[in-house]
């Protein structure tokens, strides 16, 4: 329904136009690239760090009957992280910057763009910066042995599909953001969940109330999607996973563009 | 097209919750005209030109523009229009050039005419040499300018101007003027709000003024200050005041066609200020000072909106 919603609305050429306002945003100098590059590096500083440095503490890891090194089992869940806080950082700060403080969208919208389309055009921009870093930090656990190539090139398209989630969540929870403060809040949701969803321990060490609240929310959907591709182990469970995600990513976006439609054309 | 009017509206309403800002209003805006909303703040402006741009729905009432519903036809319709918001929102992480390339975008022009359409109106705005720049470092002027580079980006026929010029120094207010006075003359039909009485007069074919979300006075700048004042004001301060004022408003009485005592001195409206003068002077009145002028579009704002200040 969403679906079809969404597209007898959309002009591709103002979504476009959109994604094309970020794109004039790196055209117009240093300030954005120093934004874009600096976010890529917090998921890479954990693998190294925890994944490889405490790793070489805690050996090697059998899950599912698997045994692996941490380093491999600790990795496809940074992958999964950069592609969940590349695309947060778009959706949140970004947006919530230009909704209420800089007034872009006040200006877009005063130009035959929609709200869903304002939307659509965040969200497509926040996947190309999420996949942008996920593509380089598989380039980089290639080359660290940490995933097979093939694998590599499987688990890509899965981190486009948790940028597009957390996107739309991203953008859902911004349009109900009061100011700064609140973004303290998600800052610590956000640190939860990566540190408890199946990032660096199994969830099943968990005790099972604990286990059960994890497996409710999101970045434990990718994570599990993400590593099941990356170690080649292939099962029903993925395609539960993903539609977890892609129904995320569905209620986000419709929630953004209801809330945007409400606060910016009263 | 001709006899059918840009804008058209009945009975429009908006409300916010309990709160009314517009209040059942009418207008026609003929194509080519220079129309503007007079009123205090609050008195429902720029909720009216909101509806008018198609970014905010009315209540009830209808709303046609440029022969359009203004609630079904938006985007058509915005891509006709040409927005001046009350606040600039450039956006600060863009150059100038870009600004009105990534705007013009919106409208679904090409990258190539885009451009093309930017430098042109850069020139146009006198901002050519600060296309590289950002939009920061620019004056309240220079902001504006390019603001309204940005508006007519897409050839509007129509162009919104929200508040224009406030906050200007007069150098750049004229030169504001001077270039909506230069779009006018293309054809533009221009439909602004203010509250300076002069930029009404030097921009406004016709005008309304609005307050408490009412239309309260319509027509002419001169039609609006011969029905609701007179030919000249009478200004005159007398010693004791403001103690002393109405005092000197009762004996006042009849001098003109209206007396309006202010703390510090009494307005006298008269058609002839050489003769109240002269009469002022027989009933044995002394003021400290005097001062005759022409009546302004200020004297009939003020005449109609009152005295009180409104927040």
């Amino acid at each position: 329904m969403v679906t079809t919603l969404v597209a007898s609305r959309l002009s591709p050429g103002r979504v476009g136009a959109v994604i094309g306002r970020n794109v004039g945003a790196l055209r117009s100098g240093p300030s954005y690239w120093i934004v874009l590059v600096s976010g890529f590096f917090e998921p890479l500083l954990y693998l190294l760090s925890i994944g490889v440095g405490v790793g070489a503490l805690v050996g090697a890891l059998t899950v599912d009957g698997r045994t692996m090194s941490y380093a491999s089992f600790v990795a496809p869940a940074m992958l999964a992280v950069s592609a969940m806080s590349g695309a947060l950082a778009e959706t949140t700060f970004n947006f919530f910057f230009k909704l209420k403080y800089m007034k872009t969208f006040e200006a877009v919208l005063a130009t035959p763009v929609r709200p869903i389309e304002i939307a659509v055009g965040e969200l497509v921009w926040s996947i190309v910066r999420g996949s942008l870093y996920t593509a380089i930090f598989l380039v980089v656990m290639v080359a660290m042995g940490l995933v097979e190539p093939g694998w590599a090139l499987a688990a890509f398209p899965a981190t486009v599909l948790v940028g597009l989630a957390f996107g739309g969540l991203g953008m859902a929870v911004s349009t109900l953001m009061r100011g700064w403060q609140d973004f303290d809040l998600m800052g610590t949701g956000q640190f939860a969940l990566f540190l408890f969803s199946g990032t660096f321990s199994p969830v099943r060490d968990y005790p099972a109330g604990v286990e059960v609240l994890i497996q409710l929310t999101p970045l434990y959907h990718a994570v599990e999607l993400v590593r099941g591709l990356c170690m080649g182990v292939l099962g029903w469970g993925l395609l539960g996973h993903a539609a977890y995600l892609v129904v995320l990513a569905g209620a986000g976006i419709w929630f953004a563009s209801r809330r945007l439609t409400r606060v910016l054309c009263d | 097209m001709a006899d059918q009017p840009l804008i058209y509206a009945r009975g429009l309403v908006k409300r916010f919750g309990e709160f009314t800002a517009v209040d059942g209003i009418d207008l026609d805006v003929a194509p080519g005209e220079a129309f503007g909303f007079l009123g205090p703040n609050g008195a429902g402006k720029s909720s009216t030109m909101r509806m008018i741009g198609c970014v905010s729905t009315p209540t009830a009432g209808e709303l046609r523009i440029l022969g359009m519903d203004a609630v079904h036809d938006g985007p058509r319709i915005r891509a006709r229009l040409g927005v001046c918001p009350q606040l600039d929102n450039l956006d600060p992480d863009l150059t100038v050039r870009e600004n009105l390339v990534t705007y013009a975008r919106y409208f679904g022009l090409s990258r190539a005419e885009s451009r093309r359409r930017a430098d042109e109106l850069l020139e146009f705005v006198q901002l050519g040499d600060r296309a590289g720049g950002k939009v920061e470092p620019l004056s309240g002027g220079m902001k504006r300018r390019l603001t309204i580079a940005r508006a007519m980006v897409n050839e509007p026929d129509l162009v919104l101007l929200d508040e224009p010029t406030t906050g200007l120094d007069p150098q750049a207010r004229h030169l504001l003027w001077e270039r909506l006075f230069r779009l006018k003359q293309r054809g533009t039909t221009l439909v602004l709000t203010t509250h300076y009485m002069d930029e009404a007069e030097q921009l406004c074919d016709r005008l309304v003024v609005m307050d408490g979300g009412r239309i309260v006075a319509e027509g002419s700048p001169r039609s609006l200050i011969e029905t609701y004042s007179t030919a000249e004001v009478v200004e005159l301060r007398f010693p004791g005041m403001p103690e002393a004022g109405s005092r000197y408003a009762a004996a006042l009485e009849g001098v003109g066609k209206r007396v309006d005592p202010l703390p510090d001195r009494v307005l006298v409206y008269v058609d002839d200020g050489d003769a109240a003068l002269a009469e002022i002077q027989r009933r044995g009145l002394e003021p400290s000072s005097v001062l005759v002028r022409r009546s302004t579009l200020e004297d009939v704002f003020l005449h109609l909106t009152g005295r009180t200040l409104v927040d």
